[in-house]
């Protein structure tokens, strides 16, 4: 039934590096909530601006 | 006749209490400190729709049925809707967890609203978990067979059967959602209670005192 047919029933792909071993899919997981936090601190947040401030 | 001598009773301890620590003003304040303009303080709401979403989306799958969510264009849409409602759910959780360990949101009595949140943290495992059971595929048989034995090691298996449908699927529909909603309740009013902590350097006045 199209792509996300074949999509679910592909087996996951995993990273192994010694003692450690993660999915493709957690790890892009991991990292996107990674970024999400640092967009949070960093992005700044719309009108927030008030007097004396440049 | 009541006298100031007389016992007070608990409902009287309750409102007093209720009026001392959450008046209507702190639960639903006007505004918010300046330092609260930031994004990171938006996951714990975020994390909240998601909830509401989840429990929105839950409801719909439970009155519709098996048949309707498993067999039919809609019923798969609003079953997906379910799920990555809680991808996201869990996402904005852990932002929010990373955005409260980083400025030690449990300074000024705030520990409870820590520990609260660690719960609701360990009990949506809980509930993600047994949703996972209720699949009724391969991958939930997969999963309750890898799982018993674990329940089984803790000595825990015999009340808690994973392999049992209907334990899983009571347990994920009825019991943990009210756990969970409990839980995020008595969070969010201690948030309210205890207004928003100050960063870690606010000495500054225009930040209120520093707690
Ligand atoms: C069901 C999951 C959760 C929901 C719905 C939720 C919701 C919220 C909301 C709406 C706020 C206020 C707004 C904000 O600062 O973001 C908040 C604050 C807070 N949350 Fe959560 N939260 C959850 C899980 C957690 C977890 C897992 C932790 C950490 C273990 C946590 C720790 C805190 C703390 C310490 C505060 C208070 C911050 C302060 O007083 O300034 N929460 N939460």
């Amino acid at each position: 039934m199209g792509i996300f047919d074949h999509f679910m029933n592909l087996r996951a792909v995993y990273i192994h590096l010694g003692w450690f071993q993660i999915s493709i899919t957690n790890l892009i997981v991991v990292l996107g909530m990674l970024v999400l936090f640092g967009l949070a601190l960093f992005l700044p947040f719309p009108g927030n601006k008030k007097k004396g401030q440049k | 006749m009541s006298t100031s001598t007389e016992k007070e009773m608990w409902v009287t301890k309750l409102r007093k209490g209720w009026q001392k620590n959450l008046p209507v003003e702190k639960l639903l304040p006007d505004t918010q400190p300046a330092y609260v303009a930031s994004w990171i303080y938006l996951f714990g709401v975020a994390t909240l729709a998601s909830l509401g979403l989840i429990i929105a989306t839950g409801l719909w799958l439970s009155f519709e049925g098996a048949s309707w969510y498993h067999g039919s264009n809609v019923g798969h849409f609003v079953n997906s809707l379910h799920f990555w409602s809680v991808q996201f759910f869990f996402v904005f959780m852990v932002v929010h967890l990373w955005g409260k360990f980083w400025m030690a949101a449990w300074r000024g009595r705030r520990m409870l609203t820590w520990i609260t949140g660690a719960l609701a943290f360990v009990g949506s495992i809980a509930t993600a978990f047994t949703g996972y059971l209720v699949q009724s595929n391969f991958d939930s048989q997969w999963i309750s067979y890898e799982a018993k034995d674990g329940f089984n090691s803790v000595g825990i298996g015999s009340r808690f059967t994973v392999t049992n449908f209907g334990q899983m699927l009571l347990l994920h529909v009825a019991f943990l959602p009210v756990i969970i909603g409990i839980i995020t309740l008595i969070h969010v009013l201690l948030v309210r209670a205890k207004g928003v902590v100050p960063p870690i350097d606010a000495f500054n006045k225009e930040l209120g005192e520093r707690k």
